[in-house]
C-alpha cells in the first residue's frame, strides 16, 4: 500500500489489500478455498498472499466446497477467524447445507457461549459471459436464513473497508462480490473511519423517485440517475450494501422525500431481496407512496446462457422503463 | 394369479432377469467378519492382542464398569421419560455402552469431541451433566451447553456434518502446535454422505490428528449396513490413505486400547485413524420408530448374548474385581442417578418466551431487535386486556 492515504484501486485489489491488512492485523485471520494459494484465486483476489503469509494462513483446500466450510466452522471454533472463497455463486450450494445447518445456528444453539467469525467471499453475478453455474445471485437464499448476515460492496472503498468489518464481526457473514465490477476502480481512503457494514449510502442525491441496488446494480442505477437527468428526473440511488440486515429506516427516509420507489438486482425478482423491500416498505410508507413500488430483475428462469444475458440482467433501459412506469402513476 | 397378471409382469421378470445377472459380490460384511480386534469374548475371557495390549488395574477395570451401568441407567430413564410425555424423543445408546465409554475414557481432558446425538456415555465420561443431554429433546433448547467447558461439542443432528467440524478443528490443533487430538463420532449410515467423505480427504490431506469413530450399530433407522457398503467401513479409510481398524464395539477393553492408540497417533503428528467399532443398537433408532417393522427378534438376541456389560461384569467376577458391596453400592448409585434425573427433567424450566429472540446474533442484527420488540408488545397486549 502506497504512502498516502488515498489510493485508486480495482475492486479486486481493494480487497486483497483488505485481506492482507486483516492478516497483518490478526494472527487468528485465514484463506481458505480452491485455488487461492499459488494462483491467487480465479480472479486474483488473493493474489500474493500466500507468498507473503505462507501455506499454513492461505490454504488451498480440496475441491470439495462443503468441507470447505465445514471445516472453516471447526477452525472458527478452535479460535481462528477463516475467510473461505467459494470460487463461483453456483457452486456454492454443495456447501449450503454446512452454511444453513450449522454455520447460521451454532451460535444460537449453544447459547451465545460460541462464536463463529468465518467469511464466505462468493463472486457473484452476471455479466462476464460465463458458462452455466458462474453468473448466479443466490443472495436471497442466505438472507433469508437467521443467523447470517449478508453483505455486497459496489465500489473499491466499500470492498476495502466492508471485508475488514466482515471478518472483525463474531457472527458468519456471507461476503459477495460483484464479480463484472472487479476491475472497476475507484479511490480508497485507506484511513478513513469507515460507516457502520449494515448501513445503506446514497450514492446520488435526487428527488422524484427512490432507485434501491446493491453490487453490481449500483453503476447501473447510477447510470440511469444520470441518463433520467438529462430528461429532468431527479433520481436518488440508494446502495444497499447489506441485504441481512437490510437498513430500511434509510430506504424509509428517502422514499418519505422522492414518495416512489423502484428497486433494482441481477437474481430473480419472486420472492428475492426487492420482494422483501417492497412489501416492507408498502408498510412503512403507504401514504407516503404515489405508485406501487416496482422491481426490476432477473426473471424465473435459470441463468440463461451467455449470449442472452444481456436481455436477462436489468440494463439501462429496463431500469428506466420501470422508472417511467412509477413516475407515470 | 390370472394369466393376464402373468402378462403384465413379463418386462418386470426380464429385469429381474437382468440385475441377476449383474447381481454384485454378496458384501464380504456378510460373507464372513473380517477380524474384529477383541481383548474380552463375549464370555468375559481375556484374551490378548498383539498390537493392542492393555494392563488396566481392578480400580480402573471397576471404574469402566461402573460408567457403564451408570449410562445404561441414565438412557433408561430417559427412554421411560419419553414414554411418560415428559421428552418428545429420545435417542437411545442401549448396547453400545462399551464403544462409548470404551473411546470416551481413552480421551485427555484437552482432547475435543464432536458427537452426533446417541453420544450419552461419551458425554458422560467428558464430565458433562447428564440433565443437560435432556434439554434439546424435551425441546427446552437446540442444544443447551457451553462446547467449551468440557471439550464436548453440541450434539449434530444432521448426519455427518460434524466430521468436518472435528477435521477443521483438529487442522486448528496443528497449527497451535498443541498434542491434543479431536475425535469425531458418527454412525454406519452417516458413512454414506458426503461430508464424512469430505472429511476423510481433507484430514488426510492436511495430516489432521483426528480419530473417527464409526459406531457400526448395523442400522440407519430402518436401513441395515448392506444398504451403505459393499466393503468393511473401515477398509474405507485405505482408499484416503489412513489406517482404518475394526475394534468389537461390545467389548470396552478393546474400545479403550484402540482408540488410545488412534489417539497416540494423532498425537505424534501421524494423522487420522478410522475406528469402526462393531456393536449393535439394541432398541429403536429413536423412540418414534419400530424396530420390529425391520428386524428379526433372533438378531437381537444374537447381539444381547454379546452384552457389553454382562461381559465385562463376568470377568469382574471371575477376577476377584467385583464384589457383592462394589456391586451393592453401584446398584445404589444407579438408583440416585434415575432419581436425579427424574426430578431434574421435571423442574426443567420452559425456556422464557424471548428466548426466541436470544443469541441468533453476537453482534445483533437490526431485524431481530424490531421482531423482539413487536413480539414483545404483542405480548403486552394481552397483560392489558387481562386488567
Amino acid at each position: 500500500m502506497a504512502a498516502e492515504k488515498t489510493v485508486k484501486l480495482p475492486i479486486a485489489k481493494a480487497i486483497n489489500e483488505s485481506l492482507r491488512k486483516a492478516m497483518e492485523d490478526d494472527p487468528k485471520v485465514l484463506i481458505m478455498g480452491e485455488d487461492v494459494g499459488k494462483l491467487g484465486g480465479v480472479f486474483r483476489v488473493t493474489d500474493g498472499l500466500q507468498k507473503d503469509f505462507g501455506e499454513d494462513r492461505v490454504i488451498d483446500t480440496p475441491l470439495a466446497e462443503s468441507g470447505i466450510v465445514g471445516t472453516a466452522i471447526g477452525m472458527a471454533l478452535r479460535g481462528y477467524r477463516p475467510v473461505v472463497e467459494i470460487q463461483f455463486d453456483g457452486f456454492v450450494f454443495p456447501a449450503y447445507d454446512q452454511i444453513v445447518t450449522q454455520l447460521a445456528k451454532m451460535h444460537a444453539r449453544a447459547l451465545g457461549k460460541i462464536k463463529l467469525p468465518v467469511v464466505i467471499r462468493i463472486p457473484y453475478g452476471g455479466g462476464i459471459g460465463a458458462v452455466e453455474h458462474h453468473s448466479e445471485s443466490p443472495e436471497a437464499l442466505f438472507a433469508h436464513v437467521a443467523g447470517l448476515k449478508c453483505v455486497s460492496p459496489s465500489n473499491s472503498a466499500d470492498a476495502y473497508w466492508m471485508m475488514q468489518q466482515a471478518i472483525r464481526s463474531d457472527d458468519p457473514v456471507i461476503f459477495f462480490e460483484p464479480k463484472r465490477r472487479y476491475w472497476d476502480k475507484g479511490e480508497v481512503d485507506t484511513a478513513a473511519a469507515p460507516g457502520p457494514l449494515h448501513e445503506a449510502v446514497t450514492a446520488r442525491e435526487g428527488t422524484d423517485l427512490t432507485l434501491v441496488a446493491y453490487g453490481p446494480m449500483v453503476k447501473v442505477c447510477l447510470e440511469a440517475a444520470a441518463a433520467a437527468a438529462e430528461e429532468g428526473k431527479s433520481l436518488e440511488v440508494l446502495d444497499l450494501r447489506s441485504m441481512s440486515p437490510i437498513d430500511f429506516d434509510a430506504i424509509q427516509r428517502s422514499v418519505e422525500k422522492t414518495r416512489r420507489l423502484v428497486v433494482v438486482h441481477e437474481a430473480p425478482v419472486f420472492l428475492g431481496t426487492g420482494s422483501e423491500i417492497a412489501a416492507r416498505l408498502t408498510e412503512r410508507c403507504f401514504y407516503h407512496l404515489e405508485a406501487p413500488v416496482l422491481r426490476v430483475g432477473g426473471y424465473h428462469a435459470p441463468y440463461p446462457p451467455a449470449r442472452l444475458e444481456e436481455e436477462y440482467l436489468p440494463g439501462l433501459d429496463r431500469v428506466l422503463d420501470s422508472v417511467d412506469r412509477a413516475l407515470a402513476y | 394369479m390370472t394369466v393376464e397378471s402373468t402378462a403384465g409382469r413379463k418386462p418386470r421378470r426380464t429385469t429381474a432377469k437382468r440385475a441377476g445377472a449383474k447381481k454384485p459380490p454378496a458384501p464380504a460384511a456378510a460373507a464372513g467378519q473380517p477380524e474384529l480386534v477383541q481383548l474380552l469374548t463375549p464370555e468375559g475371557k481375556r484374551v490378548e492382542h498383539p498390537e493392542y495390549s492393555i494392563d488396566l488395574g481392578p480400580e480402573e477395570l471397576r471404574g469402566l464398569y461402573r460408567d457403564m451401568v451408570l449410562t445404561r441407567r441414565f438412557d433408561a430413564e430417559a427412554t421411560a421419560l419419553q414414554r411418560q410425555g415428559e421428552l418428545g424423543l429420545w435417542a437411545s445408546l442401549l448396547g453400545q455402552e462399551a464403544a462409548q465409554i470404551g473411546s470416551g475414557r481413552a480421551l485427555r481432558d484437552d482432547d475435543y469431541v464432536f458427537p452426533t446425538y446417541r453420544e450419552h456415555g461419551v458425554a458422560w465420561c467428558r464430565g458433562v451433566d447428564p440433565t443437560n443431554l435432556l434439554g434439546m429433546f424435551r425441546g427446552v433448547n437446540n442444544g443447551g451447553w457451553d462446547p467449551t467447558s468440557n471439550n464436548f461439542h453440541l450434539y449434530t443432528i444432521v448426519i455427518g456434518s460434524q466430521a468436518l467440524h472435528a477435521t477443521g478443528y483438529a487442522m486448528g490443533v496443528a497449527k497451535d502446535g498443541a498434542d491434543s487430538a479431536v475425535i469425531a463420532y458418527f454412525g454406519d449410515g452417516a458413512s454414506s454422505q458426503g461430508d464424512v467423505a469430505e472429511a476423510f480427504t481433507f484430514s488426510a490431506v492436511y495430516n489432521a490428528p483426528v480419530v473417527f469413530f464409526c459406531q457400526n450399530n448395523q442400522w440407519a433407522i430402518s436401513e441395515p449396513t448392506e444398504k451403505q457398503t459393499r466393503v468393511p467401513l473401515y477398509q474405507r479409510a485405505q482408499g484416503y490413505g489412513f489406517p482404518g481398524v475394526r475394534v468389537d464395539g461390545n467389548d470396552v477393553l478393546a474400545c479403550l486400547a484402540v482408540t488410545r492408540s488412534a489417539l497416540e497417533r494423532a498425537r505424534r503428528g501421524e494423522g487420522p485413524t478410522l475406528v469402526e467399532a462393531f456393536t449393535y443398537r439394541m432398541g429403536a433408532h429413536t423412540t418414534s420408530d419400530d424396530p420390529t417393522k425391520y428386524r428379526r427378534d433372533e438378531e437381537r438376541e444374537a447381539w444381547e448374548a454379546k452384552d457389553p456389560i454382562q461381559r465385562l461384569r463376568a470377568y469382574l467376577e471371575a477376577e476377584g474385581i467385583a464384589d457383592a458391596a462394589f456391586l451393592a453400592g453401584l446398584d445404589q448409585e444407579s438408583e440416585e442417578l434415575g432419581r436425579h434425573v427424574r426430578d431434574a427433567i421435571r423442574l426443567m424450566p420452559d425456556p422464557d418466551t424471548m428466548a426466541i429472540f436470544e443469541n441468533i446474533y453476537a453482534d445483533g442484527h437490526a431485524l431481530v431487535d424490531e421482531e423482539r420488540a413487536q413480539f414483545a408488545a404483542y405480548q403486552a397486549s394481552f397483560a392489558e386486556e387481562g386488567n
